[in-house]
């Protein structure tokens, strides 16, 4: 899988303070390859994506994209590697002082200088490819729901047509049905661009239906990985007691009474 | 024992926020020196800091100048050396009040909303979705705030200078019964081109200090709405014994002899 792996991590370490979050991290993603990392809260599935983007800088271990190193690397070697990239905040993380096209169109406008009329022209079409018409463009993000703020930024994560997108948990905070139309709207956009992409989930739900492969974060290490139709039958007991959602098993929560 | 860990851990701290600080602002000053430069954020700060600010900052001034004329006037009347209140005024103005009046009033006004703005942007990750988009958080967010400042304070304070001499002329001349023409020739007869450049110096200070802390905070605020709340607080109040610091310095610098 090494040989044709988009993104490789290997031995991630990250530590705030006395707190290690990632202890030793290995993963391989595969090109056109959609993998979903699951995990509790606060296992450091987020830490382990803002160190792939760049946005964190690990304390120890490699991050590879298509073979090249990006730890420690300059300013306008990161600046390179980024434009591959897109990613879908878990908040959305719209810019409230911009309207909803000028948001689509940030990276194309800013990060890559085009043009604003040609730029707005895409971001209508990606509003569209998320299913929202030309007049939701000139809304503001306060003015939006939920729902609409996520498609707004998955319309903003796919504009520049990135190799590698990042959801951060894109289901969180919806309902079920909204859920499964983000999930819809993900498969059809990956689908579309033939990107790679890496999700952090607890929703099973949303895991099942966008995942090729599985892993599971837990106490900073990925302690099992596979395809989706595995999961069922791992015979991992952190894993079953995961996606069965039980409170006992070997993974303990820290209860304060 | 205690004690001397206790201090310890207080200089180390110092230390390290100063330490922060000085890289914040030297990796700030590069992107302002370097392209590309965002003209559209550049004039969009310059058009709050400056035109927005201008009814606060001209009335402090007017009042400011008004109470100068009558305190000097009480003051001198005992010696019959009425004569130097325009003097007094327009000095105390270009010098002193028109620079650290307009900053402190701007530190509250500006330095307050750039803390909250960049604030808020941190905390709902819209700081990392710049980074994702291909746009350097520090040249798009704070260059132009800085630029902005630096550039924009000095206009501010000869207006609020202008602004000030005829708060003093008018209760000098209404209230007072001073002769207008001999109060004009009062104020320009001992106002040397230093005077003033020197308060625009200052301006220009003030501007660049009231930025730098509004940036800094709130690039550095975490933790929620509480978080945001004390980055304001912090940008104002460091802002405000910046200015009044730096006031003295360079008053020190330009004006002792």
């Amino acid at each position: 899988m090494s040989g044709s792996a988009k993104i490789t991590v290997r031995g991630l370490h990250k530590s705030f303070g006395p707190k290690q979050v990632l202890k030793g991290l290995d993963l391989d993603i595969s090109e056109r390859e959609s993998l979903v990392v699951i995990g509790g809260s606060g296992t450091g599935k987020s830490v382990l994506i803002k160190c792939i983007l760049g946005i964190l800088t690990p304390d120890a271990g490699s991050v590879k994209i298509d073979g090249e190193e990006t730890v420690g690397i300059s300013r306008g070697a990161r600046d390179k590697i980024i434009r591959k990239f897109g990613m879908l905040f878990q908040g959305s993380a719209l810019f409230d002082s911009l309207s909803v096209w000028e948001n689509v169109a940030f990276g194309l406008i800013q990060g890559r200088g085009m043009d604003r009329e040609q730029a707005r022209k895409i971001a209508i079409e990606k509003l569209a490819a998320v299913g929202l018409g030309p007049e939701v463009g000139e809304l503001w993000p306060a003015e939006l729901s939920g729902g609409m703020q996520k498609r707004v930024a998955l319309a903003r994560a796919i504009a520049a047509e990135p190799e590698i997108i990042f959801f951060d948990e894109p289901t969180t905070g919806l309902d079920p049905i909204m859920a499964d139309v983000i999930n819809e709207l993900i498969l059809r956009c990956v689908k579309t661009l033939g990107a790679t992409t890496l999700s952090i989930t607890h929703d099973m739900a949303s895991t099942r239906k966008i995942a090729d492969r599985v892993a599971m974060i837990y106490d900073g290490r990925i302690i099992w990985h596979g395809p989706v139709w595995q999961i069922d039958k791992s015979g991992n007991s952190y894993v079953d007691q995961f996606i069965n959602g039980r409170a006992e098993g070997p993974i303990q929560m820290a209860v304060r009474g | 024992m205690n004690f001397v860990a206790a201090v310890g851990r207080v200089f180390l701290a110092f230390l390290e926020a100063t330490g922060r600080l000085a890289v914040f602002t030297g990796t700030a000053v590069s992107y302002c020196l370097t392209p590309p430069l965002y003209l559209r954020q550049i004039l969009r700060q310059m058009v709050d800091i400056g035109y927005y600010s201008l009814p606060v900052v001209g009335l402090t001034a007017a009042f400011t100048g008004m109470v100068l004329a009558l305190q000097s006037y009480t003051g001198f009347s005992r010696f019959e050396a009425e004569s130097a209140i325009a003097t007094v005024v327009v000095l105390s103005m270009t010098r002193e009040l028109g620079p650290v009046m307009a900053g402190l009033m701007v530190a509250g006004r500006i330095g307050a909303a750039m803390a909250a703005e960049i604030g808020t942007m941190r905390v709902t990750e819209q700081i990392d979705a710049l980074t994702t988009l291909s746009t350097n958080p520090m040249r798009y967010l704070v260059a132009p705030r800085l630029i902005a400042g630096l550039a924009t304070l000095p206009i501010l304070v000869l207006v609020a200078d202008i602004i000030g001499v005829f708060g003093g002329f008018s209760v000098s001349v209404y209230k007072l019964g001073f002769n207008p023409a001999g109060y004009l020739k009062n104020t320009f007869d001992y106002l040397e081109t230093q005077d003033v450049v020197v308060g625009l110096v200052k301006a220009g200070v003030f501007g660049f200090i009231i930025a730098l802390m509004g940036c800094y905070n709130g690039y550095h605020s975490r933790g929620g709405a509480e978080g945001v709340g004390s980055a304001t607080t912090a940008a104002v109040v460091s802002a405000s014994v910046l200015i009044l610091s730096f006031n003295y310095v360079i008053t020190e610098l330009f004006f002792s002899r």
